[in-house]
């Protein structure tokens, strides 16, 4: 009998072949590795083992998993989480996003879905009660997000009614889509739901793009599946939401309002490419965006109280039409001040338009700040863009990001993202790789979000991308070893939204973990044995790495360049990342992790995680 | 000791002269008449009294007054009363209005205001605590109620923080105005507020017009005049917006449910100028201008808790931009199934036509209704209007409203009221009055409100027009001249709003005790004050003059209309009963201690201090 | 006489966050089955989230349409009560609603309507706690015409998005 909180059957799609079939995984598995990021990766060595090097992770061999967890749909907050071998850092990434598709997969009978191969002509699969399909989506090849999601939302609607007329009206199904960025294959783009919601790290959409995978649908009318200790289950349900709804700064302002206060208070923002974190621009201020934009304040994806989410829409001007989020703190930041911008309508415009691109609002734009800072070196000319780029010009980064989506002219180059752009140009221009590397904010090759270090004031400090296996991605970041292990890890495996998560005792999510499932799980065993275990995992791969670009201990477990600047202006100025913090705290973390001071896992460490399968490989690295 | 709730002060505005003095009232007066209404009938007896069937309600000479009331402002649902000889009825209408120019001139430290004579040139009153002024108003005239609005709400703070720069920012003043209707003396044009406000009833935006009065404004910076118990007032304050905050139904819907409900169930809503009162057009259902136009669905005035207003904004299409509010029943009737339009959409467009010409959104679109209806039988022609005016047609009710507003061709007859332009139509024509008369919906000059009698399903019944001192006025309808006494004609005299008055009428009349002091009960409303003031009103009323008089028993009727059958709906074949309607108007005269003819009696008139009105009735006895 | 009672919905201000079905269906089926849930939210486009459940009209026009009598009306609340034995899962009653509001339940197939939870509707209450107000309790029901909210939640989106997203809105469903 499957554990609770599991369909207990997951898809395998063969692209290539056309082929699907049902997998199922033993207890064993699912216990050891939960779901979403941990099963991921997993399945992901489970599939390519010892010739992970050699995979290139846009050949149609690359396997792509589109992965719910235990705790989706029942534990406030659902997400489905998006791996696989991460085109950017090689590794893999957790990439998480908020959908519908989360529990309609569920409720249609499947855990996940796992893809190999590449179809000959653009695709979409279809899942409901009675399967899954592949559709041909020709059609929709092409098309931006917005309309993308429309189009797909009447297809499938219509194509359901039509075989199952009797039922009544049917609700419209869930679905992650990529964008032009996704189809054509830029490095860093993102796997999109729900016009502006993102599975942005990790460059998931190029994988995607590169199976000729338009999107994932799925409609499912059943439950959403038993778990084993149903009425404790409920009563949690019932109390883990009145906590939610208690966060009242959260509901009201989602990160809305931090676009400000990042910069001017915590100076931790980035701004024209991290070359300063702090600016007092009041024009940048919540009630600016509020005000003005927002036609929805609470807004929630499937069982969320949080409503971190607003709605903005611009109604007027040259960019009306425009719909996306607030925007969240990190596109605020990155489609904004990272640009020089501080108009929230330039701001939701860019954001809009990053959404409707399939771009990762974080990790394109960090590429777009880079090539605009190499400009402003005089490295990039005038002549490479087709344009004269300046900070602060929305156009420019309008155009850059088109460019970028459809790979034209500079964009092309761009579109490999922001450490491999550097190297690229560094060839172009005929300069060293380090003296353009050093204006190049990512961690393994994933762009940082958008939290500073160097000010220490902010919730990101030292080693919190440095040691992180899933590099710059801020959702994600690395403290101690120990304590972290309970955090992302665990909501990115059960698979469940960090913003329903933070501020509920971790006790109580523990009990609700155990009631849904049913394993032996608490707190301390996640900390000590669970989340290792996958963190672990993701470190082998990580390092592996290959085929491009292999990442070097030590030397790559660091911050970049920028983040040991000291900070030109602010009330932290001169502050910088210390470095000497770091190489200490970096080390503390590897030994609590039981990896050696290279941050290679130890022999002893995977035999006693029950990784012994990798050490064959991980040998090669010690 | 001035009684609890005045501020004690009017002023006296003589516009020919330009001079400003303030009076007051004796205690007697104001505690016989209150406020409102009743001072404001007061007032135009004791300045015209017997030369009233000589004085032109255009002519300089007609006092225009804004009058509020000790009750405004505590009692929840401020409101101005605007009253004089009204041009339609030329008896007098205390017609009101919600608006904050109510609680300004209070704290100004003024009851209200009296204008006579007629400026020379376009002025503004400017009331502040520093006293009243005349201001400039050319660049004003000619501009719609939104403009006007607009502009005023700027130059006054402008004026006033220049005046007093230090005192930090100042609110938006108070504001009453007139639109294009009012300054070309539409006769049943209405007084404006905040947009969409309007003292509707009576003509007195044509008085404005007439004396070239663009506009009052008041903005106080003092306390509200004392009240005689201050304790129990904020007791009694509490608990009525207790009682205000249970009208569910009102707070979420205000009357926008009822333009299909008094259609589809109590088939009492005029249709094509009252051919029908029933009709199932399912597109007029508030959810459809819920969802699509309803901007905000909590809108409320100074000290209100009811929030029947919802604010509406068409955002695409031909009307984008119009803005008004719900609209409520009267409009949704009267510019839209009256005019036989039954599209959300073009009856938000043709409100706000209304209210940005400064029609009485009641009253103006009865008179197109009735035009339409002339057209529809021939005896209107495409030649006379300049264009086909077709039942639904949006367009050409546009072109005839701004016909109208500006008295261009045909709207030059129509401004003058469906009463007066039947009769000028009909010598136009070489027809015989009657012969047209019979389609104008009209009592005493006045418009009919959108509730019909026929079906006797609605609050309105038989004589309730008929017997009406203020004729068509759907808000002030007649029951048994004793308990109607305390509901309209007090609340206009006290001046709130009616549908504020969800409180038990004891609550309410203690409420009245503790703020004045006088000793006022239910009883004493229902016996004396009340019937004083309508008494009052009548001897006016009856008097009227120059143009048109009213004959006793002939014209205390409903209109021809009222006696047809239904032709359709549940009540298909229901009617007026007549019997009944000169029953309960002869039960009426009585009560009140009005002959059988509604003339009063002198031993009424000795009885309620009125006995100098007593040579002037003596007439009109037979 | 208990006072009859109708369960209000603001689209506009509906989260999407269906805790509603979450709670109507644990009441009803026992555990989390949102298409089980006798309030569905709809999505035509994201940040158009319709609430879409009986409104109880006065005609009943679905329990008029059943040809077993398997539909019959609450005394007390004037709810629409289904009789799963009688049910043969026809759709007369799906086809027969002005807004397609019943339907066929995804386990047994039969006719699934709100009931109004005996007077306590599950779903208001966590849509109250929550703080939204999309769904409210009011019992003066009947005057507004309950039935005019028996729409089609994709014509309701359609109305919410331009009122939400302006000319715009006219776009964003097909």
């Amino acid at each position: 009998m499957t554990p609770g909180g599991y369909a207990g059957k997951w898809l395998d799609v063969d692209l290539s072949k056309d082929k699907i079939r049902e997998v199922e995984y033993g207890d064993k598995v699912l216990e050891q590795y939960l779901g979403g990021r941990g099963l991921a990766a997993k399945v992901l060595w489970d599939k390519v083992g010892d010739k992970y090097p050699e995979l290139d992770p846009l050949d149609p061999k690359s396997p792509l998993m589109v992965y719910t967890g235990p705790m989706t749909g029942i534990y406030p907050g659902s997400r489905i989480c998006v791996s696989g071998k991460s085109p950017v850092s090689m590794g893999t990434v957790g990439s998480t996003a908020a959908t519908e598709f989360a529990n309609e997969i569920k409720e249609a009978g499947y855990d996940g879905v796992t893809f190999t191969g590449k179809a000959d002509r653009p695709v979409y699969l279809l899942v409901t009660d009675d399967g899954a399909e592949l559709m041909d989506a020709g059609h929709l090849w092409g098309l931006d997000g917005e309309k993308t999601l429309i189009k797909l939302n009447k297809e499938v609607t219509a194509e359901l009614t039509k075989r199952k007329p009797n039922v009544g009206l049917w609700k419209d199904p869930g679905m992650v889509y990529i964008g032009p960025a996704g189809e054509n294959m830029v490095r860093n783009a993102a796997v999109m739901a729900k016009i502006c919601h993102a599975c942005g790290y990790g460059g998931y959409g190029a994988l995607m793009g590169s199976k000729n995978l338009k999107a994932v649908v799925a409609k499912g009318r059943g439950p959403l599946p038993k778990v084993d200790a149903p009425e404790a289950a409920k009563l949690l349900w019932r109390r883990t939401h009145q906590i939610l709804i208690g966060r009242t700064a959260m509901r009201r302002q989602g990160t809305g309002y931090a676009g400000y206060s990042v910069g001017a208070v915590t100076s931790s923002e980035p701004i024209r490419n991290w070359q300063e974190e702090w600016h007092d621009e009041k024009s940048y201020g919540g009630p600016m965006f509020e005000h003005r934009y927002w036609v929805k304040k609470k807004w929630a994806d499937f069982n969320c109280t949080t409503n971190c989410m607003k709605i903005s829409c611009i109604k007027t001007g040259k960019w009306k039409g425009d719909i996306t989020d607030m925007p969240d703190y990190e596109l605020q930041a990155y489609c904004g001040t990272n640009f020089g911008i501080y108009d929230p309508e330039a701001n939701i415009h860019l954001s809009a338009l990053a959404d409707q691109l399939g771009h990762s609002g974080i990790n394109g734009p960090n590429t777009a700040g880079f090539a605009v800072e190499l400009h402003q070196r005089d490295i990039l000319k005038d002549s490479d863009f087709g344009f004269k780029p300046k900070w602060g010009d929305p156009d420019t980064f309008d155009r850059i990001m088109r460019m970028m989506a459809n790979r034209e002219k500079i964009g092309d180059v761009l579109a490999e993202g922001t450490y491999r752009a550097a190297l690229k140009i560094a060839e172009m221009k005929g300069l060293k790789p380090d003296e353009l590397l050093k204006y190049a904010v990512h961690v393994k090759g994933i762009e940082i979000g958008a939290h500073g270090t160097r000010s220490d004031a902010d919730y990101t400090h030292d080693i919190s991308y440095a040691a992180n296996v899933q590099g710059g991605d801020h959702t994600s970041t690395s403290v101690d070893g120990y304590n972290d292990m309970s955090g992302a890890v665990f909501t990115d495996s059960a698979v469940f939204c960090n913003f329903t998560y933070y501020g509920v005792p971790q006790s109580l999510v523990f009990d609700f973990a155990k009631a849904i499932t049913g394993f032996d799980i608490n707190l301390h065993k996640w900390r000590s044995e669970t989340g290792p275990r996958i963190v672990t995992l993701q470190r082998a791969l990580l390092m592996l790495g290959g085929p491009d670009l292999k990442w070097t201990p030590v030397k790559d477990d660091d911050n970049p360049p920028r983040f040991y600047e000291p900070l030109p202006s602010g009330p932290y100025k001169g502050k910088t990342t210390d470095r000497k913090l770091v190489d200490e705290k970096l080390k503390a973390y590897n030994e609590t992790l039981g990896w050696d001071e290279r941050g290679i896992p130890t022999k002893e460490t995977l035999k006693k995680l029950d990784l012994g399968f990798l050490e064959k490989s991980v040998s090669k690295l010690r | 000791m001035t009684p609890g709730g005045y501020a004690g002060k009017w002023l006296d505005v003589d516009l020919s002269k330009e001079e400003i003095e303030e009076f007051s009232f004796p205690d007697e007066t104001l505690e016989q008449y209150f406020g409102g209404r009743g001072v404001a009938t007061k007032i135009l007896w004791d300045r015209v009294g017997r030369r009233w069937s000589d004085l032109d309600a255009l002519a300089p000479e007609n006092p225009l007054i804004f009058a509020t009331g000790p009750m405004t402002c505590y009692y929840p649902g401020a409101r101005i009363c605007v009253s004089g000889k009204s041009p339609v009825s030329n008896g007098v209408v205390g017609s009101t209005a919600a608006t904050e120019f109510a609680v300004d001139i209070r704290t100004a430290g003024y009851d209200g205001v009296v204008f006579t004579g007629k400026a020379e040139k376009p002025v503004y009153l400017l009331v502040t605590d520093e006293g009243a002024e005349l201001v400039d108003a050319s660049h004003l005239w000619g501009l719609n109620g939104e403009k006007t609005l607009i502009k005023l709400n700027k130059e006054v703070r402008e004026t006033l923080k220049k005046r007093k720069p230090d005192v930090g920012l100042w609110k938006e003043p108070g504001t009453m105005y007139i639109g294009p209707a009012g300054e070309n003396m539409v006769r049943h044009a209405a007084v404006m507020a905040k947009i969409c406000h309007a003292a509707g009833y009576g003509g007195y935006g044509s008085v404005m017009g007439s004396k070239n009065l663009k506009a009052v404004v008041a903005k106080g910076r003092g306390r509200l005049p004392a009240v005689n118990a201050p304790e129990s007032v904020y007791l009694l304050w509490r608990k009525a917006h207790r009682d205000c905050m249970t009208n569910t139904t009102f707070r979420r819907w205000g009357t926008g449910h009822l333009g299909y409900g008094c259609g589809a169930d109590t088939s009492s809503e005029p249709v094509r100028n009252w051919q029908e009162e029933w009709h199932d057009e399912k597109t007029m259902g508030v959810p459809h201008y819920m969802d699509r136009y309803w901007v905000k669905v909590k809108w409320s005035d100074f000290n209100c808790t009811t929030n029947c207003m919802k604010v509406s904004c068409i955002k695409a299409g031909r009307w984008k931009g119009d803005i008004t509010d719900v609209p409520d029943y009267e409009l949704q009737a009267y510019c839209g199934t009256n005019l036989g339009i039954f599209d959300p959409g073009d009856n938000i467009h043709i409100s706000t036509l209304m209210d940005k010409l400064g029609h009485s959104g009641i009253n103006c679109p009865n008179t197109m209704g009735y035009a339409a209806e002339l057209y529809q039988r021939g005896i209107l022609t495409e030649n006379d209007i300049g264009f086909k005016l077709e039942w639904g047609d949006t367009e050409a009710f546009d072109r005839l409203a701004h016909m109208m507003a500006y008295r261009e061709g045909i709207g030059d007859v129509l401004a003058e009221g469906t009463y007066r332009a039947a009769l000028k139509i009909a010598h136009m024509k070489g027809l015989k009055p009657d012969e047209l008369l019979k389609y104008a919906v009209h009592v005493k000059g006045i418009e009919i409100g959108a509730h019909g009698t026929r079906s006797d399903k609605d609050y309105t019944q038989d004589m309730c027009y008929a017997a009406s001192v203020q004729g068509g006025d759907h808000t002030s309808t007649v029951t048994d001249g004793y308990s109607d006494m305390s509901g309209a004609v007090f609340q206009d005299s006290a001046v709130f709003c009616m549908f504020t008055a969800s409180p038990s009428q004891e609550l309410i009349f203690d409420f009245a005790k503790a703020v004045t002091g006088f000793p006022i009960t239910v009883d004493s409303w229902r016996r004396v004050n009340g019937p004083r003031i309508v008494t009052l009103q009548k001897a006016l009323l009856l008097m009227g003059g120059p143009d048109v008089t009213w004959e006793p028993v002939k014209d205390d009727d409903n209109p021809p209309r009222f006696y047809e059958p239904l032709p359709t709906g549940p009540y298909k074949g229901m009617v007026t009963d007549r019997e009944r309607v000169d029953i309960r108007t002869q039960a009426y005269f009585e009560t009140l201690g009005w002959d059988e003819r509604g003339i009063p009696k002198k031993e009424t008139l000795d009885r309620l201090g009125l006995s100098d009105v007593d040579p002037l009735m003596e007439k009109f006895r037979q | 006489m208990v006072k009859p009672l109708w369960i209000a919905r603001d689209p506009s201000a509906c989260s999407g966050c269906r805790r509603c079905e979450l709670a109507c269906s644990m009441h009803h089926e026992g555990w989390m089955w949102p298409e089980a849930s006798r309030i569905r939210v709809f999505m035509p486009f994201p940040g158009l989230e319709v609430p879409h459940l009986c409104s109880q009209c006065q005609d009943y026009p679905c329990v008029e349409a059943c040809p077993v009598e398997a539909l019959s009306t609450d005394p007390d609340y004037g709810a629409v009560i289904v009789d799963r034995e009688k049910c043969t899962s026809c759709g007369a009653c799906i086809r027969a609603c002005p807004g397609t509001v019943p339907y066929l339940h995804p386990g047994d197939d039969k006719a699934t309507i709100c009931d109004l939870c005996g007077g306590e509707p599950e779903c208001v209450e966590v849509c109250t706690e929550a703080g939204y107000n999309a769904l409210t309790i009011v019992n003066e029901g009947p005057s507004v015409h309950r039935k005019l909210y028996s729409r089609n939640p994709v014509d309701t989106a359609r109305d919410l998005a331009v009122n939400m997203f302006g000319e715009k809105g006219e776009e964003v469903i097909e």
